[in-house]
């Protein structure tokens, strides 16, 4: 026997179809949270599971697949997901983002621009942006139906109130197409701004939760907020210490028990671009040495 | 036997046609206006288009109830081969079909007869699929929403004529309403709920 042990991108096509009506639909209703039902997949929830059958889904053979997670392309679930389709599809997969055709993301949106020719396929933990609020589905899918966010804006309100100003960093609510209240996943809110008239297909998939959604291209997102508290993306004040970027989202790395940290970009693609392009940071220069018996 | 014999083949390649022409309609969806073309191709039965079929192999399984209209209907090569091909079961009332197969636009239902879906599941909503006569001349039409960078130009020959005056309904029901997908031959154009159309005249 030859059979291959899996069908082509490890689903099996009645799952695939399912899925894939689910996808057309969310496209259909901007922000509106898709029910699916949500297969068992070789790796845990929270791993991905949501955006693995989505990627899934849609994968062909002629696509080039970029994963990352947390703006990484090294960290052990973007490569499993890598891996995993190589394995199961195929596909050509590629670290850069500006050649790939599917990239499915953990917590980032990359930092170069997206074009239209991509899909950003997103993993979800949590999708319902009102369930710390409202902990009943039958209510917070009858708050979407009627379009009644208040709740929401007293959220952001009792920010305000306790700490001055917003203190909500990711998951940071956002209204798409003037009608649905999304969660657009625990990326930083620095990415928000991204989200909107983005010109390439975005899609997110809740395994667990089993939800489906999307943002079509060219939609307008907004991230909510008040008129004297306007919505602002956050960043630590400090350029990448490896490439210098001075408007790139920084991940915090803590270097020593003294103190020491160090700010870099969490986008390893583009903050590796930037270096080969001749780009330097405070701490790139000169190569880690050991200093001479510092061992004692 | 000679019946099975009989139809017109489905994909030569299952799982990777059905890719292809899945994401040729997530592409029209997602860019309304935009012509996609469907590359692999299966057989088509009766008055179905190639496009039609490949999308029926492609979405249609037991879990859609599909509606057929009059023309679609009364071909047997057309039912015979959705059967066998999808096993997807023809129901008769409209207002519970995932999907409507719409060969003769002319006689296209009042679209309120289809499933809209509710408010809280505004998803649970028929996509109508209409074949058309050309995707690449006719009217034209300026179409507006997401998916769409400022302004889409479709040119397009169409029945019904009234087809985007009937769909302004989706402009009062959103997040109901009805998503169309047209197909001629091999081209096919997605007009989500969420599209506004704009007649421009010929």
């Amino acid at each position: 026997m030859n059979a291959p042990a899996y069908n082509f991108a490890y689903l099996d096509e009645q799952t695939k179809r399912m899925i894939r009506r689910a996808i057309l639909k969310a496209i259909a209703i901007p922000g509106y949270q898709v029910p699916f039902a949500s297969r068992e997949m070789p790796m845990p929830y929270g791993w991905g599971t949501g955006g693995v059958q989505v990627t899934a889904a849609i994968l062909g053979p002629q696509d080039v697949l970029k994963v990352i997670d947390q703006g990484s392309d090294d960290t052990t679930n973007a490569i499993s997901i890598r891996k995993f389709f190589a394995k199961t599809a195929g596909v050509a997969t590629t670290t850069a983002t500006d050649e790939a055709t599917v990239i499915q993301t953990r917590h980032r949106i990359p930092e170069t621009a997206l074009h239209a020719n991509q899909v950003l396929v997103y993993q979800v933990p949590i999708p319902e942006p009102l369930r710390f609020l409202e902990p009943r589905e039958t209510e917070t899918r009858r708050m979407h139906a009627l379009a009644e966010y208040g709740l929401m804006h007293v959220k952001l309100y009792e920010d305000i109130a306790r700490f001055g100003h917003i203190a909500t960093a990711y998951a940071y609510p956002v209204k798409v197409n003037a009608r649905y209240v999304m969660d657009p996943s625990p990326t930083p809110k620095f990415d928000n701004p991204k989200m909107d008239n983005c010109p390439a297909l975005q899609l997110f998939g809740a395994g667990r939760e089993k939800r489906i959604y999307a943002i079509p291209p060219y939609t307008q997102v907004v991230s909510l907020d008040f008129e004297d508290h306007p919505f602002e993306p956050y960043r630590f004040n400090a350029p990448c210490a490896l490439c210098g970027a001075e408007n790139s989202y920084l991940d915090e790395i803590v270097t020593d028990d003294k103190g020491g940290r160090m700010f870099v970009c969490s986008d390893t693609d583009y903050c590796e671009g930037r270096q080969a392009a001749g780009h330097h940071g405070s701490l790139s220069a000169a190569p880690y040495k050991e200093k001479a018996g510092s061992h004692g | 036997m000679t019946t099975i014999a009989e139809l017109p083949p489905g994909f030569a390649d299952k799982v990777l046609s059905a890719q292809s022409t899945f994401r040729s309609v997530m592409d029209a969806m997602a860019r309304p206006g935009s012509v996609q073309r469907i590359v692999p191709m299966a057989g088509a039965p009766g008055v179905m288009m190639r496009g039609t079929a490949a999308i029926a192999l492609t979405l249609f399984d037991h879990d859609t109830p599909l509606w057929l209209d009059a023309r679609m209907a009364e071909s047997s090569d057309v039912t015979k081969w959705l059967k066998f091909h999808t096993g997807a079961p023809v129901v008769q009332d409209s207002s519970v079909a995932s999907f409507a197969l719409i060969s003769d636009g002319g006689a296209l239902p009042a679209l309120e007869r289809f499933a809209l879906g509710t408010s809280e599941y505004p998803d649970r909503s028929t996509t109508v699929i209409i074949q058309v006569d050309s995707l690449s001349s006719g009217r034209s039409f300026e179409l507006r929403g997401p998916g769409i960078d400022g302004v889409a130009a479709l040119h397009a020959s169409i029945k019904p004529f009234d087809l985007f005056e009937r769909l302004r309904m989706n402009e009062a029901l959103f997040p109901r309403g009805i998503d169309v997908v047209l197909v001629a031959d091999d081209a096919v154009v997605a007009i989500p709920r969420t599209t506004r159309v704009v007649s421009k005249g010929s």
